[in-house]
């Protein structure tokens, strides 16, 4: 690692750490408490910023893969991989917190809607995704198979909520405050999805330069065993 | 290029009719999943609508998933698939040549079990409308399925590996299968059915063209 990426690792930190101080403030102390749903709203600053960098995260690693069958540089499927990884954990926070705030407002703990559906479509084809990478019988043909998934199962998305959708048209519109959404809220909830963004980076970032250096590793060894 | 998927596709119906690995299997565990899944929920008249397009096709993904395994597997056997993919052909036609026979098997299992099925559930016989559907959606089964065989047999766990790959990507079929099934057991107007058909027959464009591009990564040594 030189010391161009230790600095922006660095810039990357401490943006993040002052971003996520700031997120936390802005929720439990600044934004008054909205008043039709009560105090659980508050949840509604985490669930939905992980939810947008679980998407992103998706799309980041639909984009490296493309990236990676077109051009074979080993740095795209680093980040394809470490963006997958990722998006994995923040969808599985999102289907964990989603139900924790829909229980007490809307009575139930899951409902086939097109976001929710989406979701777990998503977390299911993402976990085949690693799967597939962490079972192929050697690295390259676990990239390969990952980028042909990571575009494949992207590719999905939209059919998916769209199917769903009219599938279930039932679909609470997310009415989640009456009115819309206060100047304190909105900017809260711009914070809060600056702080996650900027957390998902520094981790794809440290994700991917891992995976660099695992493959730099793999490949020393060959070099050395006289491969 | 259009001789040489025939050819593929010949390869593939002469090896099963000598061999009969995978219509026979999979139409018997087809079944056997109806059956099974008949016993679950119970049998009434009133579940026509509800349950019977949901039996039906829970029973052809299952048994679609399971042929779609032995598609490529079978290829694992004395090296063949090496011998394939020696072809002097792109790999485009490779896809295209083991998708037109994914399909063409899926299509023989869904000739016998779907009447089966329908006259378990004392249902009309003859209904053009379900067989458009079974088109579309093996249609859709085989274009994913033949590329996730294709990974899966290369990996480890392979035989785990192509539900796990393939079930969460189908789910649009899946639903638009039993969306469209359910009015026409019940007889109602082809109306009905149309936005399910609409949404099979994109899933269908899409998967086949982006399989057909991607095909060639996938089985690359």
């Amino acid at each position: 690692m030189n010391g161009r990426h230790t600095l922006r690792n660095s810039i990357l930190l401490g943006l993040g750490f002052v971003l996520m101080m700031a997120a936390l403030f802005m929720v439990f102390v600044y934004v008054p408490t909205e008043k039709h749903s009560g105090i659980v709203q508050r949840i509604f600053y985490f669930h939905v910023p992980v939810a947008w960098v679980s998407f992103l995260a998706f799309f980041v690693t639909f984009i490296a893969s493309i990236l990676y069958l077109w051009k074979r540089e080993i740095k795209w499927d680093a980040v394809a991989c470490a963006s997958a990884e990722v998006g994995v954990i923040f969808t599985t926070l999102v289907l964990i917190t989603g139900p924790i705030w829909a229980k007490p407002t809307w009575g139930i703990w899951w409902t086939w809607d097109a976001r929710l559906t989406t979701s777990l479509v998503l977390w299911l084809i993402y976990l085949a995704y690693l799967l597939v990478r962490r079972l192929a019988n050697e690295p390259t043909q676990g990239a390969r198979h990952g980028a042909v998934i990571g575009i494949v199962g992207f590719i999905d998305v939209p059919i998916v909520f769209l199917t769903v959708n009219l599938w279930r048209t039932q679909h609470p519109t997310t009415i989640v405050f009456e009115g819309g959404l206060t100047t304190p809220m909105l900017l809260t909830l711009v914070v809060c999805i600056a702080a996650f963004t900027v957390l998902y980076i520094l981790l794809v970032v440290q994700g991917a330069g891992l995976k660099s250096m695992e493959a730099n590793i793999r490949y020393l060894k060959g070099a050395m065993q006289g491969e | 290029m259009f001789v040489k998927i025939i050819a593929i596709l010949w390869k593939d119906i002469l090896t099963e009719f000598r061999t009969r690995e995978i219509i026979v299997s999979v139409f018997v565990f087809s079944l056997l999943v109806m059956v099974i899944f008949s016993f679950a929920f119970g049998t009434g008249v009133d579940i026509t609508e509800s349950i019977a397009p949901g039996i039906l096709w829970v029973a052809l993904t299952f048994g679609g998933v399971t042929g779609l395994n032995r598609i490529f597997a079978v290829e694992k056997e004395n090296s063949r698939l090496e011998g394939l993919m020696l072809c002097p052909v792109d790999r485009a036609v490779i896809y295209w040549g083991k998708l037109t026979a994914s399909f063409t098997f899926m299509l023989a299992v869904a000739i016998v079990v779907t009447p089966i099925f329908l006259a378990l559930f004392n249902l009309p016989l003859f209904l053009p409308g379900l067989a458009l559907i079974i088109v579309l959606a093996s249609l859709g089964f085989a274009a994913v399925g033949t590329l996730f065989s294709a990974l899966a047999v290369n990996t480890r766990a392979r035989d785990i590996m192509l539900p796990i790959l393939f079930l969460p990507v189908v789910v649009p079929v899946i639903i638009a299968a039993v969306k469209a099934t359910a009015p026409v057991l019940a007889g109602r107007p082809w109306a009905d059915m149309l936005i399910w058909l609409q949404i099979l027959i994109a899933f269908d464009i899409i998967y086949m063209v982006v399989a057909t591009l991607v095909f060639g990564f996938v089985v690359e040594e």
